[in-house]
């Protein structure tokens, strides 16, 4: 699997490490409810096909950035 | 019709009578419009909750609908380990209970499983890793399992192949041994529960895929498949790898993101590693099979997908582990690899519970752990769905365990189903 960096073009998988869910959105600074919370940490929608995710360029430019990748197929999408 | 029960007789009355042909281990019947349990997933913990719901709950109008064909998931494709050396309260008991499952499974089940208890060997490559080991053996033996430190001089003994030299990256100091603990052939798990299922009369239904849950007033009532509607009584969800897949028909968002995870095994070659061995520098797990070849395995390759093809940097980095440890292992050439998709469960831990929804229950999460669990998996199971209560033995193994403090993170890794 190869995966285009926004910084540095494509390169193989093993330079970069996933990050997880890039659709989940934390909840507000302070919240104190604790479904929110919960939810936010430890569900995931683990979709099988479409999937928009994070991902580090960790042995390269160290740049985040979010993938779409369909995760059926290991076929990559943008890169943003 | 002659007994199906397999014994030295039987042999020697087919063996006298080469046209006489063996029955078939386990019928192919239509479905039925209704059942009082349908589990989904044909895997080895499906098969098994089936056949302990009629063993040891008397429950036999049961269902098994499997999407593809009897052993052609993860029961097919994993490392063949079993053992019971964990620490945390909930799994230490989990897993021993087991592993005295395994040692009686050939007899239980009228199916040789070839349970070989070769014992097990955990290598420290710190003085400090061999205290955290004293401490693990000291949690087992207080739980009344089996557990032995080794010195170096004594692994030497065990284990003289190992790289012990100057130059070793991680030097060996001790390690741990579970003598009870092993290798099963798992092809043999899926047939013998198959077949032991359908002698008590529960249908197992091949090539069956679901397609959708009929809830009715918050209650699970049967579900749609590509075979036409079942009703059930109880339904049970047992499809790991694919349980967020499977519990989205439902309306239920879990704690669970597959991962995928490779698997491989070297040409035969004549025996030479007796025991199971484990790495404590990373995760690698090495045995020979009864055939000849390494069989072993290392982490996950990282990242969440549903395809059962493993990338090549990974191929590389437990190869790198292999040759490391083991340094024979670099004239061996690979002869198959393969991956199977796990649930990774943010605290590395399974569920084995109710779901919110009524007479629908889970069973998932397995990680790194599915196949030694699966005799207990199925008997736990079993004992939840028939009573709509969970058994001592899977009380942790709750969905909510999260909102309420209860995460089972053995190995202490922290909330990262790509870390565990």
């Amino acid at each position: 699997m190869r995966i285009p960096c926004p910084h540095c073009g494509e390169r193989d998988v093993s330079e970069f490490r996933y990050g997880g869910d890039a659709t989940k959105k934390r909840p507000a600074h302070g919240t104190g409810d604790l479904k929110a919370w919960h939810d936010f940490y430890f569900l995931f929608d683990n979709p099988k096909g479409p999937h928009l995710e994070y991902w580090q360029h960790v042995l390269g430019c160290r740049q985040w950035f979010r993938l779409e990748r369909n995760t059926a197929t290991n076929e990559i999408g943008e890169a943003s | 019709m002659p007994s199906r029960r397999y014994s030295a007789f039987a042999l020697a009355r087919h063996a006298v009578s080469p046209d006489l042909p063996w029955p078939r281990a386990w019928r192919s019947p239509e479905p039925k419009k209704s059942y009082d349990v349908v589990i989904i997933g044909g895997g080895g913990h499906g098969l098994a909750t089936a056949y302990y719901l009629a063993k040891n709950h008397g429950i036999k109008n049961v269902a098994v609908v499997e999407r593809s064909y009897i052993g052609s998931g993860n029961v097919g494709r994993n490392t063949t380990l079993i053992r019971s050396n964990y620490v945390i309260d909930g799994n230490t008991q989990f897993f021993e209970h087991s592993l005295k499952l395994w040692e009686g499974l050939s007899h239980d089940l009228n199916f040789n499983c070839m349970v070989s208890q070769r014992g097990q060997i955990v290598l420290a490559v710190s003085p400090g890793q061999l205290d955290t080991f004293a401490r693990r053996g000291n949690i087992m033996r207080l739980n009344g399992i089996d557990a032995e430190i080794l010195d170096r001089g004594e692994v030497i003994k065990l284990l003289p192949y190992l790289d012990y030299s100057k130059d070793a990256r991680f030097p060996i100091w001790g390690g741990i041994l579970q003598q009870r603990a092993g290798t099963v052939r798992h092809d043999a798990v899926a047939w013998g529960y198959a077949r032991a299922a359908d002698m008590h009369g529960i249908d197992i239904i091949e090539n069956c895929e679901v397609t959708g849950f009929v809830i009715e007033d918050g209650k699970a009532t049967g579900i749609e498949t590509s075979r036409g509607r079942i009703n059930a009584g109880r339904l049970g969800i047992a499809v790991a790898g694919h349980t967020s897949h499977v519990a989205r028909l439902a309306g239920l968002r879990v704690p669970v993101e597959s991962h995928i995870l490779q698997a491989f095994v070297t040409e035969p070659v004549k025996p030479m590693v007796h025991h199971v061995i484990s790495w404590g520098a990373e995760l690698f797990y090495l045995s020979q099979s009864d055939k000849g070849g390494m069989v072993f395995g290392g982490h996950i390759d990282g990242f969440n997908t549903y395809t059962q093809r493993g990338q090549f940097p990974k191929i590389q980095s437990v190869a790198e582990c292999a040759v490391s440890l083991l340094p024979f292992m670099s004239r061996l050439r690979l002869l198959r690899h393969w991956g199977g998709i796990m649930d990774m469960a943010p605290d590395g831990s399974p569920f084995i519970c109710r779901t919110p929804i009524g007479n629908l229950y889970l069973n998932g999460g397995w990680c790194y752990q599915g196949f030694k669990a699966t005799p207990a998996s199925g008997w736990t199971f079993a004992h939840t769905i028939a009573n709509d209560s969970e058994h001592e033995l899977n009380r942790c193994y709750a969905l909510d365990r999260f909102e309420k403090g209860g995460e089972l993170d053995d190995y202490g890794i922290g909330n990262w189903t790509y870390k565990q």
